[in-house]
């Protein structure tokens, strides 16, 4: 790819990724925030975590179906990067408009409320693939390891999606989308890996 | 996903002004035809055949009284807020569904069918409910169990008076409302696993508090259909859900009726669901609440016990545990 291209196709992904940040803040001074702002803030922020985190998982699988969109791979990092950032501004929200900022009412969330231990845990996963996103970490963990550990980002993906379906009421089926979208996503590994056994065996 | 508030529309410009004299004009000619006590049922009956159902008009203006079970001293939820933050599952999931998808709702004809254990069944129509007894101004305090909270200056009378004319028999300890169902017109239904139609419930004594209000409008108008029209009641102790909307059905019963959340959920969501600060919903504290139409830093509210009617209603709870009972 061409540097101008990539230049223009970079400026396009971050655009894209503070769209949803853009768009609540200018509700919040334009008071369009509807009539729960609190749930408002925290339910895009929280969706916009989950869908930087599917899109940056589909790279993977759309660049072994197409040799020739491997390029995509330029932006995983920064989809990454954004679905962390995301993801604190949710965590954020939390601290600051539903707890209040008490370390009381946290503790107990986080210990008692099933759904809030799994946000958590998704947080920090994500916080650790965040700090080892450097070209300096991947060089200092080495290629193999770093692969490893960055493994963790289905985990975190599928953690983010439990703590969907449990915040919501049961018997409301919103997360379902969002989950069977992930779904494919996570079965695209093992299908793609048989099928190009099948190809390097016929061969 | 929420959408920006469309601008407020007055309901002057909604409602036609014509309509609103000829309604003016049939309330004071059917107070009148009240007065005159037996004859009434039948000027009524008269006066549909000549000036049908004009009542069926969401936002048309209605004749109130004061009432002394108003609740003061707190700030109104706008009627916009009030009108398009709903939730009404048989017209989608989403709070802003309810007020773009229940407009569909048949609200004319409607009947209310009392059965169960009363001395005979009986069918109800809506434009004789409304003229059973006057209509209050009673400003309550709405707690959702999801916490968030609204002020709303509801319509109705007490169900107390409905369920005098019911005759229930003394074996009645409880009352079911089942609210209308069509999955023809409420097509949204199928957005979540419940068991339509949805139904709540009461005990006896609970259904008779003068607080229990049987409810056709806010603000001073009938019900829009995603508030529950074109009747519902309203119980402020208590989780919002427990008021079911657009009612077409009271049964009374010797046990505790099946209610959809509790059949949804049991360990969530409680028969008597009263607002309670010190009984947590599994998922989130109750201890506080958002109050709707607020800033986001300014939503967050304490919760009161009973919703702040525990001097009215704690006594029907005594020597009960309400963390058993929650």
């Amino acid at each position: 790819m061409k540097r101008p291209t990539l230049i223009l196709l970079k400026i396009f992904v971050w655009l894209a990724c503070l769209y949803p940040l853009g768009s609540l803040v200018w509700r919040a001074v334009t008071n369009n925030l509807g009539a729960d702002p609190t749930a408002a803030i925290s339910f895009s922020t929280g969706l916009a975590t989950l869908r930087l985190l599917t899109i940056s998982l589909a790279i993977t699988p759309l660049r072994r179906l197409y040799t020739r969109l491997s390029w995509l791979v330029k932006f995983r990092r920064l989809l990454g990067l954004f679905a962390f950032f995301y993801a604190s501004l949710h965590l954020l929200t939390y601290i600051a408009l539903y707890a209040g900022f008490d370390l009381n009412t946290m503790a107990t969330d986080i210990s008692k409320r099933r759904f809030i231990t799994m946000g958590v845990a998704a947080w920090l996963l994500l916080l650790s693939l965040a700090a080892t996103s450097t070209t300096w970490a991947i060089r200092k963990l080495g290629g193999k390891r770093w692969d490893r550990l960055h493994k963790l980002v289905y985990v975190a993906a599928v953690c983010g999606v439990i703590h969907y379906w449990w915040q919501v009421k049961p018997g409301v089926l919103t997360p379902l989308t969002i989950t069977v979208i992930l779904g494919v996503l996570l079965a695209a590994r093992p299908v793609l890996n048989w099928m190009q056994r099948r190809r390097v065996q016929s061969a | 996903m929420l959408i920006g508030k469309p601008p407020d529309i007055p309901a002057s410009e909604i409602t036609p002004r014509e309509l609103c004299d000829r309604f003016f004009n049939r309330r004071r000619f059917l107070s009148g035809a009240a007065a005159i006590g037996a004859a009434a049922l039948g000027a009524d009956r008269l006066a549909e055949v000549f000036d049908p159902s004009i009542d069926a008009l969401a936002g048309t203006k209605l004749q109130t009284v004061k009432s002394s079970l108003t609740t003061t001293g707190e700030e109104l939820t706008s009627y916009q807020d009030v009108t398009t933050y709903n939730n009404f599952y048989e017209f989608g999931v989403d709070k802003s569904q309810p007020s773009q998808n229940a407009g569909s709702l048949p609200t004319r004809p409607w009947t209310v069918r009392v059965d169960g254990l009363v001395k005979k069944p009986l069918v109800f129509d809506i434009d004789a409910l409304l003229r059973l007894r006057p209509l209050e101004d009673r400003v309550y305090r709405h707690r959702c169990v999801e916490a968030w909270s609204m002020v709303i200056p509801w319509v109705g009378y007490s169900l107390s008076e409905f369920i005098r004319q019911c005759d229930p028999l003394p074996s009645a300890k409880y009352v079911q409302f089942l609210s209308y169902f069509d999955k023809k017109i409420e097509k949204w239904q199928s957005e979540s696993s419940i068991f339509w139609p949805y139904s709540e419930g009461l005990r006896i004594d609970e259904a008779m508090h003068p607080l229990t209000l049987l409810t056709f409008g806010l603000y001073g108008e009938v019900l829009p259909n995603q508030n529950g029209a074109p009747v519902r009641v309203v119980i402020p102790w208590k989780y919002g859900f427990k008021s079911a909307k657009s009612i077409v059905a009271l049964r009374f019963l010797d046990k505790q009726p099946p209610t959809t959340w509790n059949d949804q959920s049991a360990r969530e969501y409680g028969f008597y669901s009263n607002v309670n600060p010190n009984v947590d919903h599994p998922r989130w504290s109750q201890k506080s609440e958002r109050r709707i139409g607020q800033p986001f830093y300014a939503q967050r509210r304490t919760t009161l016990i009973f919703n702040g009617y525990a001097d009215q209603v704690a006594s029907l709870y005594n020597g009960m545990d309400l963390r058993k009972y929650f």
